[in-house]
């Protein structure tokens, strides 16, 4: 599903060269529910940007579904972006002047489904997410819990392939972001993969395959008899929650 | 352009952010407004000028003897000149002068019809006159070639005469004394910007044989074919070197020969009108401007204000093309419309003000009938309205001056990496 070979990615900062990304290879199967971890500064954010074709890398081949990403026009990868995956973001970013209805029929706008057809849609979608009496609500009139799962919502109604999430519950409780994993865990469970940038131990350890960052280069990948051992590291005492 | 979910994306932008909307449109409005105010102000100030000049050809020039102020071969001043008909024929022959006309003052003359009398001035006249002066006629015709050929006993009354001595009745047809004589009444006339019409209109000819006239003749009317200051100069030149070598008189003596030319009035006062209309434009390329740069300022702040709404868009699935499309038909569309209100409010507002000018006018014209003697209507100020076709480029302009003003930010909003854009607070 993606495929990351030897990928760099260097920001300009005035005179000097960050390196972010020194020399990524990773592979990502369909299905998986991923989280990448790491300090700041790791890299993670513009690993997980780079994967959702908001940024693009210096050197090295990322392939995603077969397609090699690299040097396409904005066009091509808006088009690839809306098909292919759906964004959560630690500050929601929802369309402020727009409600919850129409903020999650937005991709569906890009995809030219007409208007009656994708707010019917979105409807759909947001009752999924118990949202269904909030829907001519404004952003500013829904909790931190509630904008996460009109931006979820609005990650899911493309039907993506891919969820990519940051932080996406870094402006939440824990209560609440506890819910939103569960959320995002029912949706890997329908077959889409979910990959999600956490520095927080609790919320890693409900995936099932944690990618650790360490100065732009994977540090430790754990998965499955391994994860269990992190699991129980962390996850004791909030199972009750 | 015709998707009309597109325009349903654009009007619910529109109808969420109200101020915004506002502020762009408004500048607009305004911009055009007083656009329009200002033009009109300097049309109407343009119309007003242009119809004082308007009742008579402005290439008319008038030309009438009187007594030598300057001695002149041997003889002394104070010597009075008199015009006979070879003197029109003389001026006639003068290269540049167009039509003529040619009059003998009969002094007073009373007007009789039944028990119905009054005193009226009686201008004798050619056919010609009526090219030179600005006269119409509310009923039957003016005077002829044939009428002065055959020195006819025929008058054009003026609807004040009429109305005086044949009140409702017919006129046309009828006799009325004037001096005594018959005279059959071929038409009535009025003078368009006059209050008073007491003048009648006399074949020069038969005024000469029946009242004494023989072949004098006191002032001559005439068109010149000119058309700078130089030209009608010269023309005015020539005129008087002809009459003073016939007249042996002075050609510089204004007392022997009286000349007014319309055509240098006119020309001054429209150059002065010109420098007007310069200094109007400038102001109204200035207001332009403003508007313009107000809009470019507002959308400068909006594509700023929504850098972050275009990195969700693009985030979601939204091409570069269609978030530029969306920003500047956004703003197209608040331009025209707004653009349009100010059109309409400023042209109303020009109207109205046209409305009650043109009310008072008649008023004041009622009043003048009855109050002055001296007839015309002095307005400085007519019709204030704006040639549509410069309200509309000038609106376009803005329109345009707007899109430019929104591509330019809103392409390089839609070009940044969507992540930049979503980082932006």
């Amino acid at each position: 599903m993606i495929r990351l070979n030897n990928i760099h990615k260097s920001y300009e900062m005035g005179n000097n060269s960050l390196h972010v990304l020194k020399g990524i290879d990773l592979h990502i199967e369909q299905g998986d529910f991923v989280s990448i971890m790491g300090s700041s500064g790791s890299g993670k954010s513009t690993l997980l940007n780079i994967l959702g074709m908001l940024d693009n890398y210096d050197t090295g081949t990322y392939h995603l579904a077969g397609n090699l990403i690299a040097n396409m026009s904005e066009k091509k990868s808006a088009q690839l972006r809306n098909e292919m995956v759906g964004f959560v973001f630690q500050s929601f970013n929802l369309i402020s002047f727009k409600n919850a209805m129409e903020n999650v029929a937005l991709p569906l706008y890009y995809k030219g489904v007409p208007r009656k057809k994708r707010n019917q849609i979105a409807m759909e979608y947001l009752e999924k997410l118990g949202l269904k009496e909030w829907a001519s609500h404004m952003p500013n009139e829904m909790s931190g819990g509630q904008k996460q799962r009109v931006a979820i919502a609005r990650a899911l109604i493309s039907k993506p392939k891919i969820i990519l999430a940051d932080e996406p519950t870094g402006a939440l409780d824990s209560a609440t972001s506890y819910e939103v994993m569960n959320i995002l865990k029912e949706i890997n469970q329908e077959g889409i993969t979910v990959i999600i940038v956490t520095h927080e131990h609790d919320i890693a350890a409900m995936t099932s395959q944690i990618i650790r960052l360490n100065d732009g280069l994977i540090h430790e990948i754990i998965r499955n008899g391994e994860l269990k051992k992190f699991q129980k590291e962390f996850i004791h005492g909030l199972e009750p929650a | 352009m015709f998707d009309i979910d597109k325009w349903q994306e654009i009007l619910a932008t529109i109808k969420k952010n109200k101020m915004r909307t506002f502020l762009t449109g408004f500048s607009v409005a305004w911009g055009i407004f007083m656009l329009m105010i200002l033009l009109g102000s300097g049309n109407g100030l343009s119309n007003g000028v242009a119809s004082n000049f308007m009742n008579d050809a402005v290439n008319a020039m008038w030309i009438w003897t009187g007594e030598t102020t300057i001695p002149y071969q041997g003889m002394k001043s104070g010597r009075s000149i008199q015009f006979h008909n070879e003197d029109q024929d003389l001026v006639r022959k003068v290269a540049g002068i167009g039509v003529s006309s040619g009059r003998y003052f009969m002094g007073n003359t009373r007007y009789s019809y039944g028990k119905e009398s009054g005193e009226y001035t009686t201008i004798t006249c050619q056919p010609e006159l009526i090219k030179v002066e600005n006269i119409i006629l509310k009923e039957g015709r003016f005077i002829n070639e044939i009428d002065l050929a055959q020195k006819r006993k025929v008058i054009v009354l003026g609807t004040d005469i009429k109305t005086a001595l044949f009140k409702d009745s017919t006129a046309i047809g009828e006799y009325v004394n004037i001096n005594k004589v018959p005279f059959k009444v071929v038409g009535i006339s009025a003078e368009p910007g006059s209050t008073r019409n007491r003048n009648a209109y006399m074949p020069v000819s038969t005024a000469q044989m029946i009242f004494g006239g023989n072949n004098r003749l006191h002032n001559l009317t005439v068109t010149i074919n000119a058309t700078t200051l130089e030209e009608s100069k010269a023309i005015e030149e020539q005129v008087r070197n002809v009459l003073a070598r016939k007249h042996k008189f002075d050609p510089k003596d204004e007392g022997a020969l009286g000349v007014f030319n319309k055509l240098e009035a006119y020309i001054q006062t429209m150059k002065i009108f010109q420098a007007i209309k310069i200094f109007i434009w400038i102001i109204g390329i200035g207001t332009l401007i403003a508007g313009i740069v107000g809009v470019s300022n507002i959308m400068l702040i909006v594509v700023k204000e929504r850098t972050k709404e275009i990195g969700i868009r693009k985030a979601i699935g939204a091409s570069p093309s269609s978030v530029i499309g969306l920003i500047l038909l956004e703003s197209i569309m608040i331009t025209t419309i707004a653009g349009y209100i100010g059109l309409v409010l400023g042209t109303g507002l020009m109207e109205l003000i046209n409305y009650f000018m043109v009310q008072s006018a008649a008023a004041a014209a009622a009043a003048g009938a009855v109050a002055s003697d001296q007839g015309g209507n002095n307005t400085m100020f007519l019709n204030p309205t704006v040639d549509i076709t410069i309200a509309i480029y000038s609106t376009l302009l803005l329109i345009v001056a707007g899109a430019i003003a929104g591509y330019i930010p809103a392409k390089r909003a839609a070009s940044i990496r969507p992540i930049a854009a979503l980082r932006d607070e």
